[in-house]
């Protein structure tokens, strides 16, 4: 079967978001005062074959805790879904 | 004594002919160029992991040259005690590569910065700076687009606790204060040893300023000082 599925890779709150904090001046300065806490991340589409939706699942969380998020600095979420 | 040393080369580097020059202009002793899909690095002493754009910077800085083959085997000797160097972006691949705590992140102002930075040594009793003293102020160029240093606030204290941050950006006059790191490093640091000591990775560039002809010498003290220790065995 295949799936798709959607990383999201977002900085861990902690760590400063100079990306964010410049769009948001940005925003500001286009006179959007009502704007606050942007944050910029990424978004990794894929699809992989795999036997069901668990094991589908099992290795695009491998994937992305090796190589497509750093731990140190980052956080993800995973959405997959079938593809028909 | 044995003093062998490699300068890995991914797609990408672009300071591994430099560390090659200043290597041999301040020891006499060759290096050599080590592709990034060979496996094995048998007897060398020092391996250097260069600076560069490996692989592009794609994803993150070294994210993608850290799973290169060569990795397996740098981890290896790190592991054996060999002495590793990553500078720029070499530093960056061996966080990804978990040789060293942290990462770096974007730098502050979003700015590529090319510029002479101030230095203060931190720790003279690591194997990579024996010659300098601690206290010292180099003055020492950086490049880089990504070199906000970032570490978890207790895993920081525990490096600091351990001597383990070896540069930290400064004021030509030695002070530290957060406006000296340009690129928004966290408590300054610029430069950071594992704990068994035998892995330092830095983001300044000590190979670009190793000869009075390049415009100052400050960073030969690194290259002098891994050869001591080198000449007085692992």
């Amino acid at each position: 079967m295949k799936f798709k599925a959607n990383v999201k890779v977002m900085l861990k709150p902690s760590v400063l978001d100079p990306q964010g904090a410049t769009l948001e001046r940005a925003l500001k300065s286009m006179g959007h005062d009502n704007v606050s806490s942007i944050r910029v991340g990424k978004l990794i589409e894929l699809v992989l074959e795999s036997p069901d939706a668990q094991e589908a699942a099992k290795a695009a969380n491998d994937w992305a805790d090796r190589l497509l998020a750093n731990p140190n600095m980052e956080n993800y979420s995973l959405t997959l879904e079938p593809l028909t | 004594m044995s003093a062998k040393a490699a300068v890995v080369v991914f797609p990408g580097s672009n300071c591994d002919q430099d560390n090659v020059r200043s290597w041999k202009a301040v020891t006499g002793l060759t290096a050599d160029l080590v592709w990034h899909k060979e496996t094995s690095l048998p007897n060398y002493d020092l391996v250097i992991v260069p600076g560069g754009f490996s692989f592009g910077d794609y994803l993150r800085c070294g994210a993608i040259a850290r799973f290169s083959p060569i990795m397996g085997e740098i981890v290896r000797l790190a592991k054996r005690g060999n002495l590793i160097l990553g500078i720029c972006n070499g530093f960056q691949i061996l966080t990804e590569a978990g040789l060293l705590p942290g990462a770096l992140n974007r730098n502050k102002n979003l700015l590529y910065l090319c510029l002479d930075v101030h230095l203060r040594v931190e720790n003279d009793r690591t194997a990579f700076t024996g010659d300098y003293r601690r206290g010292q102020v180099l003055k020492i160029p950086i490049s880089h687009g990504e070199g906000g240093y970032s570490l978890k606030a207790s895993e920081l204290k525990a490096l600091n606790d351990s001597d383990r941050v070896v540069f930290r950006y400064c004021a030509p006059d030695g002070t530290v204060s957060p406006e000296d790191a340009p690129n928004g490093s966290q408590d300054n640091v610029a430069g950071i040893v594992n704990g068994r000591g035998n892995v330092l990775g830095m983001m300044p560039h000590p190979e670009r300023l190793a000869e009075e002809d390049l415009g100052g010498t400050d960073g030969r003290a690194l290259f002098t000082s891994i050869l001591q220790t080198l000449k007085g065995g692992l």
